[in-house]
């Protein structure tokens, strides 16, 4: 599939942002003040801006508002609505937090609830599809919700938790992965049944045109497997190693800083190679992935 | 609304001949040629006269090899296009309730004034069935000419899907596959008509006719061959003089 630098920034920052909410969200001694608004911000600005960016890759940005009428079949209808029920909820927890002083911990309750609810619907957007099977897997929901809790936890300042729940993400990650690579396989779609022709052995043998096309495009873009395996190293270092290295030296803003971004660099990167590496059947009408 | 009917008693779709198709894309031409100036808006090109041209398309042709294990490989044309799915995966991950499934007939279709072109239901479609055009910035799919079928100011003859009207070959088929005394339900029955993907478990409405098994070169070509002197198995005059020379050095 084709990393749209769009939903890359849109699925890493709001899963970062929706992850700080949560844990804000259950915090039984939550700030408050400046420190709050400061966190609040932090926080909507990550999961506000990570919406913001998945409307830029719409061939018609002006009609999303229409995308909120299907929550009954479509995932993504359930995402944007999920989305929005979260911000305002943890809008008016923030609100009471930051100007009032007063802590309406229910409110808080709901709203780290509904943040875990919109990154479970943004994790089956793509889980759902039969197409991809890379992704069509619980995994990938398991993966999306370890991340976020971890660079939540990370960005809250929780160093204890952000260390565990960054090796289990990073665990996690791994084996998503390592299992993730025999998945297209497992399916058991070929182009033998893509095509139906089962006299011998089948080869793409004339596109239907010279050139590339949307389908070619977007569905099947391929990624040097030997780069694939450094860069997934890299993103492993990026999100998990160094990270827990700064978190075990001896505390300082400016490492923890440095935690943050390197942890959030990893992520982009392991997003990057989700979207790469994701093989859609529809490449098989191509050519493309046969073993 | 992007909730799929139970069940549509009308399943109007294509039966398509791999046995027959020549590869001439002809329906590839006429398809393009009706859907850019009719339904919706148009199937637009970028750069078509440039360097590199692209762009988009309802119907597309491939072609594949075959290699049995034994004789010859064969050279497969592959038309494609949507396949009107009985379960769409595009239509229920629209979050706008732009793609739907007619009830009457069973088409897929794209409401383009709802449509945010999202791109999801070309991610759900396992076929490469639905393309965004880049100029509109919504998607593009086969209708199966919805505005050619029903279509009472054109004459009898012409009121099927331009792609099967234009087929010089006579390799595609429109009718109605949900009923099954209908001729197009008559001849997958013959021919062992196919699903593509099943186990995508789409249930696609659209049928392809396998290509018949080819006779080969094998065995005895003509029956009095055993009976005929083989001609000219040395080489004679100056072939022979030039062979029997070139021996000798």
């Amino acid at each position: 599939m084709h990393p749209a630098p769009s939903i890359i920034a849109f699925t890493t920052l709001s899963g970062l942002g929706l992850g700080l909410l949560f844990w804000l969200g259950v915090d039984p001694t939550p700030p408050t003040g400046w420190v709050g608004l400061a966190f609040f911000l932090i926080a909507f600005g990550l999961a506000g801006g990570g919406l913001m960016a998945s409307t830029f890759h719409l061939g018609r940005p002006e009609r999303a508002l229409k995308a909120f009428t299907q929550w009954q079949s479509s995932w993504l209808s359930r995402e944007a609505s999920a989305a929005v029920a979260t911000l305002a909820v943890m809008g008016l927890y923030a609100a009471g937090l930051v100007f009032f002083g007063r802590v309406w911990q229910p409110l808080g309750w709901l709203g780290a609830g509904l943040s875990l609810v919109t990154v479970y619907t943004t994790s089956m957007i793509y889980a759902q599809l039969k197409t991809v099977p890379r992704w069509h897997h619980w995994s990938t929901s398991a993966l999306f919700l370890a991340l976020a809790l971890a660079g939540g936890a990370l960005l809250s300042g929780r160093v204890t938790v952000a260390m565990v729940l960054i090796l289990i993400a990073g665990g996690l990650q791994t084996w998503w992965w390592q299992a993730g690579d025999r998945r297209l396989r497992a399916s058991g779609t070929t182009l033998a049944t893509a095509t139906g022709l089962t006299a011998g052995k089948v080869r793409a043998f004339e596109p239907p045109h010279t050139g590339p096309n949307y389908l070619t495009r977007e569905m099947v873009f391929t990624v040097a497997r030997k780069h694939a395996q450094k860069l997934r190293l890299v993103a492993l270092a990026l999100m998990m190693v160094l990270p827990l290295v700064l978190l075990i030296a001896p505390f300082h803003h400016l490492l923890a800083l440095l935690a943050v971004l390197s942890h959030i660099a990893g992520v982009a990167t392991a997003r990057w190679l989700f979207f790469a590496e994701a093989e859609h059947v529809v490449g098989l009408y191509y050519g493309a992935h046969n073993p | 609304m992007t909730q799929l009917p139970e069940t549509t008693t009308c399943k109007l779709g294509l039966v398509i001949d791999l046995d027959t198709c020549v590869g001439c894309h002809a329906c590839v031409i006429s398809c393009k040629g009706w859907n850019t100036e009719n339904y919706g808006a148009p199937l637009s090109d970028q750069d078509p006269y440039g360097a590199a041209p692209s762009g988009t398309f309802l119907n597309r042709v491939h072609s594949y090899e075959v290699q049995p294990e034994t004789g010859p490989a064969q050279l497969i044309h592959f038309p494609k296009s949507c396949l009107h799915c009985e379960d769409a995966p595009c239509v229920t991950v629209c979050p706008t309730g732009a793609s739907y499934k007619r009830t009457e007939d069973g088409i897929v279709l794209v409401n383009e004034t709802d449509c945010i072109g999202c791109g999801l239901c070309a991610w759900a479609c396992p076929y490469g069935a639905r393309e965004l055009d880049a100029a509109e910035g919504v998607m593009k799919k086969c209708t199966l000419c919805v505005d050619r079928i029903y279509n009472e100011n054109l004459p009898e003859e012409d009121r099927e899907p331009a792609c099967v009207r234009t087929c010089p070959a006579g390799a595609r088929h429109f009718g109605d596959l949900g009923d099954p005394e209908s001729a197009v339900s008559q001849l997958v029955a013959d021919r062992g008509g196919m699903d593509l993907m099943p186990e995508q478990g789409t249930k696609p409405v659209n049928k392809y006719l396998p290509p018949r098994p080819k006779d080969g070169w094998q065995g005895e070509v003509d029956v009095l061959a055993p009976w005929l002197a083989p001609v000219a198995e040395e080489p004679r005059g100056f072939l022979g003089w030039l062979d029997r020379t070139l021996e000798k050095l």
